[in-house]
């Protein structure tokens, strides 16, 4: 006997009901976008703008100061966006790479028996995270730029040079015979990492164990160091030297780019030591104490039993504080350092093409974001505690 | 057998060395020699930065004055508080018309308390107030009922931060929930939904959601329609922080055990009756702690207005250091600047950590 199959047995069906929920929102969303396109249509049209990604190939006509590859006012719109990448790539990695060192080190400095240490680390870490990133961006910015000028620079660390118009710092040249100290450090890494796979097979087959670390520094940094002075120091510092109103050699940071590293490591280092903090502390002190009770020494107790366990409670949330550093570095606008975000705002003012821009900052943010959610689920996976 | 107790001999008190002053300094400053050397490169770094600093702002500073020149000292000038304070408060809000915004700022703790305690008298009339104050609050601050009108344009200062983070976290409250159940939902549809929804938005930064709100979403809205600046911000701030709060309200979700949800049913309550009254009351007390971090978050994050243009306390600030008769008194103003921040922070991020304290006795 087969029932007539009206609404109401459908709202009353728990399946149908899914169904007719998921065919509403459909709709509700369907009509949603609808609304919005042809509100933008009629928006672009009383505009007289035309929309397409045929703008990039246009002229810029304007300069960027910071860029890592050739540009100059009459390049494309196109080549612009991709100086401003590579800025945010520039600036994101330098920051990753301070804030995951100043991290560490406050976190452990924190964990520290030393009252003092951990209270003045404590103050660190609470003023900078409860303090805007902005502010913090700003305020460097304002110190380095009112710096003494040129003429009068603070020289600091040797051949460094400090003023309002950023940091000049020495620049290397390398000579020819350079590429032998290269192809010896390449060659030695390979030896070290043939070493360390055959050391530890032996060490699983015979329990024997190999002094990996000290071959390690022999390989990497005695035999380069040896072939480098063996060559005559193939590198060739070029030094900057002030002249009358500006300098000669070296290359020159500017405040901007100094500005936003500053605050950018420091803010995020501060929240990194949080997690390193609460890696640690989350391995039990029964695992410490069980590998002393094995037998094993106090670094080999750090290396081989604390800081693994440590590792897999800090690497999610450390990627994801590496994430906030990348689209935390978009607040460069405020201060002028050329990033994709401010270029992209500069070429929405003269092109106008906003729907365009805002589109490809949302599809290079996203991008990177879901390539990093998808190393973390990855690293997640691999280092899981398999569980019964 | 007695007796035999009373023959302990009294315990001696533990050797100087290692208690009173001196055994904890031994213990916590000076106890190997590594510590000794970190104890005392520490007491050098403050003996140089505190003295300079309390110089700086305190002894060495000058409080009066009309421009920056009158400023004969050689540590901080604070002379334009005394001018500027009301701009850093409330920013080109016309000063007969202050009364409302502090009006406006008081009424909200009243406001506040239904959601932050249960037991108080007159409760009742408290949460219906308590409803109401998002009304109040906007004919208190915009104007009508025979206030006079304030565009939103004269709106600055720490009070935009006030309007825009409160509203961003209040309304992004309700859109997170149902962001949260939709992630949790079997219907496959709804669920691609919200996870789209949410990873897109957490994708991004927020300055190119203001830039949306700022150039792309008049460009949505009908060709006659225009919508208040504000108003704008605000909307994106929302779809940013409900984000963020459908994470932290899905982590409090899954915090609670399947035997809950499965009892509800048993007891014959349906999905949202299940959701309402057993596991969201669950779920919501587990977040709060990370409810209020979203909030530190968001709220630090409201000096982004100023890429757009608005004047908050950040933009006002940026405008005085500009101006030129108090040229180059950064250092001073951002100071004081941050000092605000840190405070409001700083206490609500000590608030959320007592919170998660309490509740970890709770569950035990």
């Amino acid at each position: 006997m087969a029932e007539r199959i009206t609404l109401r047995t459908i709202w009353f069906d728990r399946r149908g009901r899914g169904y007719l929920l998921q065919l509403i929102v459909l709709l509700l969303v369907a009509v949603f976008f609808a609304v919005i396109t042809s509100n933008t249509i009629a928006n672009l049209q009383k505009a007289g703008l035309t929309s397409g990604f045929g703008f990039l190939g246009d002229q810029a006509f304007f300069d960027i100061n910071q860029r890592l590859i050739d540009y100059t006012s009459q390049s494309s719109f196109g080549r612009a966006l991709i100086v401003g990448l590579l800025n945010t790539v520039l600036v994101s990695s330098l920051g990753i790479i301070t804030a995951t060192l100043i991290g560490f080190f406050a976190g452990i400095l924190r964990l520290s028996n030393n009252w003092l240490v951990s209270r003045l680390v404590t103050g660190y870490v609470e003023i900078t995270r409860n303090v805007p990133l902005l502010l913090q961006i700003i305020f460097w910015w304002a110190i380095l730029t009112s710096l003494p000028r040129v003429r009068e620079s603070i020289p600091f660390l040797g051949s460094f040079l400090l003023n309002n118009r950023g940091l000049r710092a020495p620049s290397p040249n390398f000579e020819s015979p350079f590429l032998w100290v290269f192809i010896t450090l390449i060659l030695c890494s390979i030896v070290t990492v043939a070493i360390s796979i055959w050391s530890r097979r032996r060490q699983k087959l015979t329990g024997k164990t190999f002094p990996i670390t000290l071959a390690g520094v022999f390989l990497l940094i005695i035999i380069p160091l040896f072939v480098y002075y063996g060559l005559g120091q193939p590198i060739n510092w070029d030094i900057p030297e002030r002249t009358r109103f500006n300098f000669r050699g070296g290359f020159n940071i500017t405040p901007e780019l100094l500005a936003l590293w500053i605050a950018l490591a420091t803010y995020t280092g501060a929240f990194i030591s949080e997690i390193v903090r609460a890696g640690v502390l989350s391995v039990s002190t029964g695992q410490s104490e069980a590998a002393f009770s094995l037998g094993l020494r106090k670094n080999h107790t750090m290396r081989l039993i604390v800081i693994p366990q440590a590792l897999r409670v800090i690497i999610p949330p450390l990627t994801s504080q590496y994430l906030n550093l990348t689209k935390n570095s978009s607040l460069a606008i405020a201060i002028g350092y050329q990033d994709l975000v401010s270029i992209g705002g500069t070429i929405l003012n003269q092109s106008g093409h906003a729907l365009e821009v805002v589109a490809i900052w949302m599809v290079v943010y996203l991008s990177l974001s879901l390539a990093t959610s998808a190393f973390m689920n990855w690293y997640n996976k691999r280092i899981s505690l398999v569980e019964r | 057998m007695m007796a035999a107790v009373d023959n302990y001999k009294k315990s001696r008190p533990p050797p100087a060395a290692s208690a009173g002053v001196i055994g904890w300094c031994r213990q916590n400053l000076f106890s190997s020699f590594s510590n000794t050397i970190l104890t005392l490169v520490s007491f050098y770094l403050l003996a140089l930065a505190i003295p300079a600093f309390l110089d700086w702002a305190f002894f060495s500073s000058q409080i009066s004055g009309n421009t920056r020149f009158d400023c004969k000292v050689e540590g901080a000038c604070w002379a334009w508080v005394d001018q500027r304070f009301g701009q850093f408060l409330f920013g080109f809000y016309p000063e007969g018309e202050r009364w409302r915004v502090i009006l406006a700022f008081v009424l909200l703790f009243p406001a506040l308390i239904p959601w932050v305690t249960q037991d108080l008298p007159g409760q009742r009339y408290l949460r219906w107030f308590s409803v109401a104050y998002p009304a109040i609050a906007t004919i208190l601050l915009a104007g009508g009922l025979g206030l006079r009108e304030v565009p939103t344009d004269k709106f600055g200062g720490f009070m935009l931060n006030l309007i825009v983070g409160l509203s961003g976290i209040v309304l992004s409250l309700p859109v997170g929930i149902l962001l949260a159940l939709g992630r949790q939902s079997k219907l496959p549809l709804i669920r691609w939904l919200s996870i789209g929804f949410i990873e897109a938005i957490r994708g991004v930064p927020l300055i190119t959601l203001l830039f949306v709100s700022n150039i792309l979403l008049p460009i949505f809205l009908p060709p006659d329609m225009t919508l208040d600046s504000i108003i704008r911000v605000i909307i994106m701030v929302t779809a940013f922080a409900s984000a963020y709060m459908a994470e932290v309200i899905r982590g409090g979700l899954q915090a609670i055990p399947s035997g809950q949800i499965e009892a509800a049913h048993a007891m014959g309550l349906n999905y949202w009756k299940s959701m309402r009254l057993i596991v969201l009351p669950q779920a919501l007390r587990i977040s709060i702690p990370g409810i209020v971090n979203t909030f530190i978050g968001l709220f630090k994050d409201t000096t982004l207005v100023i890429v757009i243009g608005l004047f908050d306390i950040l933009g006002i600030a940026n405008a005085m250091v500009s101006n030129p008769d108090w040229l180059g008194l950064s250092t001073e103003t951002y100071v004081f600047v941050a000092v605000f921040f840190f405070a409001v922070c700083f206490s609500m991020s000590r608030y959320s950590m007592w919170l998660e304290r309490r509740l970890g006795k709770q569950r035990h």
